[in-house]
């Protein structure tokens, strides 16, 4: 009897278990359409509230009027009209900005990394100026490089740049005991052993530091175009903000983060490409470090 | 079936041309002011297998360090092949409890890295052939290009080994080299080590927890007391060579572990 019982136990505990990893409707559809039902979901909402004028026409513009501009922008894009024009000049910003952070995060990475006098002179400034609101020297840069495109790339590579130095000394360090043992034992010097351990081993911490810094070049883009004017995207954003153009602001903001993307995404490849032994998947915590 | 159990200060090996000579060696880490090692004196002859047990913590990794020459000692001297080791040496073969293969590296590529980084990359293209032939030794013909993510912790484990093996080290240092292998892969890595020290001549210093891995591969087994590590007892190890898996349900191989078994809870309670 209690033997029955046991097993009626068992067998009901199992049920649990399969009910625990039972896979629901939400699982089982393809991952566009989902995407495609929240996106319809989050549209209707804001539709709802349009109509219901919870928020004034001028701040919560219809998604309609938004849609529309998103299509004239794209066309004016398209067409490589004076739009597609702002986009280049910002998107050069992004470029030139990201990749001297990429460089200069690098060697001050090394530096601080790798060196005692980097870890122990250098690293307490570092930390100091990347505690500070980085984008509130956007005045500065301006003062000092003028309103062409050179105060946004220093703006940009100025805000992209902690991520990467960070990134690279994380990686420096991340060989473990063995691996350095290792290389000790077999006689390597500190630049085999830098070059063939440290930095192989250090690459996806490094990769880390550059989506973030990816993503950070476009803010320090547009903020220093808030700021310091000039002819980029940032600046159209401004004009159609000051316009109460509402419609324009959010799909030029669209476009803007595109850019984003892009960049982020061609660092995804070379890391996919580069790092192969590392199967990893882009999660949450790295996406809002 | 003489069974001698050697508790002087100074043990020695079987008779041969001593190749590691260590001199009071004693070992304090400033840092956290532990006194991991006290008065070592050792004498490994050529071509002998010498295995040291002791609980975790007695300092075995330390001993094995220090005669690497990746520490040095706070007192005595290190001498191998007559010469004080002073740094990392050329003639030594380590490894350790982890692979540490280096994932972006084929298998063939882990095996020549000590020569890539000694001789070049040249040199280490040229010595494909005999890592290649290594990997075959130990049973991984057909994984030569194979990255270690795809290889199980034997697999790995053996190819370290050959990693080990391709500088053609006479003397081998190995810090609980298959303890994270189970049963039956150890016992047949055993016999692996076993067959490959014969062949090179190879003196050999293996650092283990196991009793029955260190009494079927040795000549000698020293027992470790802890705080400060001493070497409490030396058993030598009167068995016929080749040994064999089968000689492990010997009694003459039962007796051995008893009488190692009582020297280690002796230690642990000095
Ligand atoms: N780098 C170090 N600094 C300070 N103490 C250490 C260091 N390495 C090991 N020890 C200490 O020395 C003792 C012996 O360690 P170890 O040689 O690793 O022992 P075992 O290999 O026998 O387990 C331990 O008490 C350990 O905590
Ligand atoms: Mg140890």
């Amino acid at each position: 009897m209690t033997n029955k019982q046991t097993g009626a136990n068992e067998e009901a505990a199992c049920e649990t278990v399969w009910a625990a990893e039972k896979v629901s409707w939400i699982d089982r559809l393809p991952r566009a359409v989902t995407m495609f039902l929240v996106l319809l979901v989050f549209l209707s909402v804001w539709q709802i509230a349009f109509m219901l004028k919870v928020i004034s026409h001028i701040i919560l513009p219809s998604p309609f009027a938004t849609i529309e501009e998103i299509v004239t922008v794209g066309l004016n894009l398209l067409t490589g009209d004076y739009m597609l024009k702002a986009l280049w000049t910002t998107a050069q910003e992004v470029l030139i900005g990201f990749m001297i952070a990429v460089v200069l995060g690098f060697f001050l990475g090394l530096l601080v990394g790798e060196t005692d006098f980097g870890e122990r002179m250098v690293m307490p400034y570092l930390v100091a100026i990347n505690a500070m609101p980085k984008v509130a020297f956007a005045p500065l840069f301006v003062s000092w490089l003028g309103f062409g495109i050179a105060s946004k790339v220093a703006l940009a590579a100025f805000v992209a740049l902690f991520p990467v130095i960070v990134g690279t000394a994380a990686g420096i360090h991340a060989a473990d005991q063995n691996a350095r043992m290792l290389f000790r034992t077999i006689g390597a010097s500190r630049w085999q052993t830098l070059t063939m351990l440290k930095l192989p081993t250090g690459m996806p911490h490094f990769f880390t530091g550059l989506k973030n810094a990816a993503v950070l070049a476009v803010v320090g883009a547009v903020v220093g175009e808030f700021l310091g004017g000039g002819k980029g995207f940032g600046e159209l954003i401004r004009i159609a903000a000051s316009m109460i153009n509402t419609p324009r602001v959010f799909a030029l903001i669209i476009y803007l983060s595109l850019l984003g993307l892009g960049t982020f995404g061609v660092v995804l490849w070379l890391q996919r490409k580069l790092i192969f032994w590392h199967k990893e998947t882009i999660t949450t915590e790295e996406l809002f470090e | 079936m003489t069974m001698e159990n050697t508790l002087s200060s100074l043990p020695v090996g079987l008779e041969g041309r001593p190749v590691f000579e260590l001199r009071g060696v004693s070992k304090t880490y400033k840092r956290r002011n532990v006194h991991a090692l006290e008065k070592i004196d050792l004498r490994l002859t050529e071509g002998s297998f010498w295995a040291v047990i002791g609980s975790s913590g007695c300092g075995k990794s330390t001993l094995l360090k220090i005669m690497t020459g990746l520490l040095s000692p706070s007192e005595g001297s290190v001498m191998l092949s007559g010469k004080p080791v002073t740094g990392p040496r050329r003639d030594i073969g380590m490894m350790f409890q982890q692979p540490t293969l280096f994932p972006w590296r084929t298998a063939v590529e882990n095996v020549v890295l000590p020569i890539e980084i000694r001789d070049g990359k040249k040199a280490a293209l040229e010595k494909h052939k005999d890592a290649k032939a290594l990997l075959d030794l130990v049973g991984l013909k057909g994984f030569e290009q194979v990255y270690p993510n795809e290889l199980s912790g034997g697999m790995a484990q053996r190819v370290a080994i050959c990693r080990m093996l391709i500088t053609e080290p006479a003397v081998l240092l190995l810090d609980e080299p298959f303890s994270a292998l189970d049963e039956l892969s150890r016992d047949f890595m055993d016999m692996e080590l076993q067959r490959i020290c014969k062949e090179r001549n190879a003196t050999t210093f293996l650092v283990t927890h196991s009793i029955p891995e260190a009494v079927i591969l040795s000549d000698m087994v020293s027992v470790m007391s802890p705080r400060p590590g001493r070497i409490a007892a030396t058993v030598t190890i009167d068995l016929p060579r080749p040994r064999t898996l089968e000689m492990m349900t010997e009694p003459r191989f039962a007796a051995y572990v008893k009488q190692i078994r009582e020297l280690l809870d002796k230690g642990a309670f000095l």
